[in-house]
């Protein structure tokens, strides 16, 4: 197993972005971003289910078989929702309160498991804690930046009720940008999510591109000054 | 190590090995959830009971009761048909307040409001506690999104007449909002329909539960 730290936080942050690469999670990434909040409670918890199924699924990797791999894996994943669930719900009730039924869904979400299987299944322990904070990380990223655009367009406050999810330490985070907004209700409805991933997708695609063309104008100056042409890969 | 390997491959063949192995994992599972349940049961009916006490409080005003609503309430066929939890505020062994939920359908689903009834029949507060209305538009029966709600405080079944007990649009007395007609309509129809359950139950709503129980078998 040669894959290096680094590696795997470029493929799960990044490379193989669980939302903007491979458009897994779309269903809790769209209802709970109406504020970037929420988005960071939401990619939080779902990386510490993620990190745990993954030491969970890794640690049985050798004595489950084949054929019951599926009902095993998803039996693992249920039990450590449940228990995140009536955890949030004891400790951090305003937060669930917010989240509500969304936690518990967490186990349908396909990515836990798709990197049980892809990953977890094949992998060593430390790598698959590692897979699996890396992957909720690129999850989290994704929800908090989208959920900051329709908090921002929506009702022109950034981080608001951070207090209830980190402590009244963070109530600094909360920032009024646009004051006396009326807001935008497209933004705070679903189809606001869908437009606003739709720009994120499209930002991701633009900014590789870029990148693509600067290496390879990079390796052709200072002969070539020609605009070059975008490859033929979409 | 060579041989330890041979011997899990061997017993991996087997054909009840599956079914064991789900079986032990199933095993362990449920005590995991059961050890997890054990241990944050009280804590989450703590928290429960405190979001109850919260939107009591918003309708039944401190300096009304001296007693524990939680503690005196019973549970009666409701406004709607369905059983309700009734809570008492009492001051000085009377009873000074009479709070339950009312359940109406929306515009998007249910609409779960609560409100407070003074001996006399005079509302001493209505709040929406839970909804799934479109935001924007009929979230506006929230107290914290506007003051509409708080119009119905001093009210009764007859001021207004029970006639003018709807929104303006269908000739009554309140108010809806531009864009949501529905929402406010149905908030209307839930406080009469709590208002006319009062008018109808009043001996009972107004017997201190401890002489309910020492009265009847419930």
């Amino acid at each position: 197993m040669s894959i290096t730290f680094k590696e795997q936080a470029r493929q799960g942050i990044w490379d193989n972005n669980i939302v903007l690469s491979q458009r897994l999670a779309l269903c809790p990434l769209l209802a709970v971003t109406g504020t970037a909040t929420n988005g960071l409670g939401m990619g939080l918890t779902t990386t510490g289910v993620l990190m745990a199924s993954g030491v969970a699924v890794s640690l049985l990797r050798n004595v489950v078989p084949q054929d019951v791999r599926i009902p095993s894996f998803i039996l693992i994943i249920a039990t450590i929702v449940t228990l995140v669930d009536m955890a949030l719900n004891a400790w951090m009730h305003e937060l669930y309160k917010v989240l509500g039924l969304f936690i518990s869904l967490i186990v349908t979400n396909c990515s836990l498991l798709g990197r049980a299987e892809a990953f977890a299944s094949k992998n060593s322990v430390r790598q698959s804690a590692i897979d699996g904070m890396m992957i909720g990380l690129g999850f989290t990223l994704v929800l908090v930046v989208l959920g900051a655009v329709r908090e921002i367009i929506g009702s022109g406050t950034l981080f608001a009720n951070a207090s209830l999810l980190l402590g009244d330490l963070f109530s600094f985070l909360t920032i009024t940008i646009i004051p006396d907004y009326k807001g935008f209700l497209l933004f705070i409805l679903p189809p606001g999510g869908f437009i606003a991933l739709g720009f994120l997708i499209a930002g991701k695609h633009y900014l590789e591109e870029y990148m693509k063309n600067r290496t390879a104008a990079s390796k052709n100056t200072p002969v070539v000054f020609d605009r070059i042409a975008p490859s033929g890969a979409d | 190590m060579s041989r330890r390997a041979s011997l899990l491959k061997a017993v991996k063949e087997k054909p009840l090995y599956p079914a064991i192995l789900l079986g032990l994992l199933s095993l362990l599972a449920a005590g995991l959830l059961g050890g997890g349940n054990l241990s944050t049961h009280e804590e989450i009916k703590r928290r429960l009971e405190e979001d109850l006490r919260i939107s009591i409080a918003q309708v039944v005003p401190e300096d009304l009761h001296d007693n524990n609503l939680i503690q005196s309430s019973f549970i009666m066929n409701g406004p709607g048909g369905q059983p309700t939890v009734i809570y008492q505020g009492m001051r000085n062994g009377k009873i000074t307040a009479v709070a339950y939920s009312v359940i109406v359908y929306g515009y998007s689903g249910k609409i779960n409001t609560i409100m407070a009834v003074d001996p006399e029949g005079k509302i001493l507060g209505v709040r929406v506690l839970s909804h799934t209305e479109t935001p924007g538009l009929g979230d506006k029966i929230e107290a914290s999104k506007s003051d509409w709600v708080l119009g119905f405080s001093g009210l009764s079944l007859d001021t207004p007449p029970a006639e003018q007990w709807a929104v303006k649009k269908d000739g009554g007395h309140f108010d809806q909002f531009s864009g949501a007609t529905i929402t406010p309509r149905a908030v209307v129809k839930a406080v009469k329909s709590g208002l006319e359950f009062f008018q109808n139950n009043k001996d009972k709503l107004l017997t201190p539960v401890t002489e309910q129980i020492a009265g009847s078998s419930s």
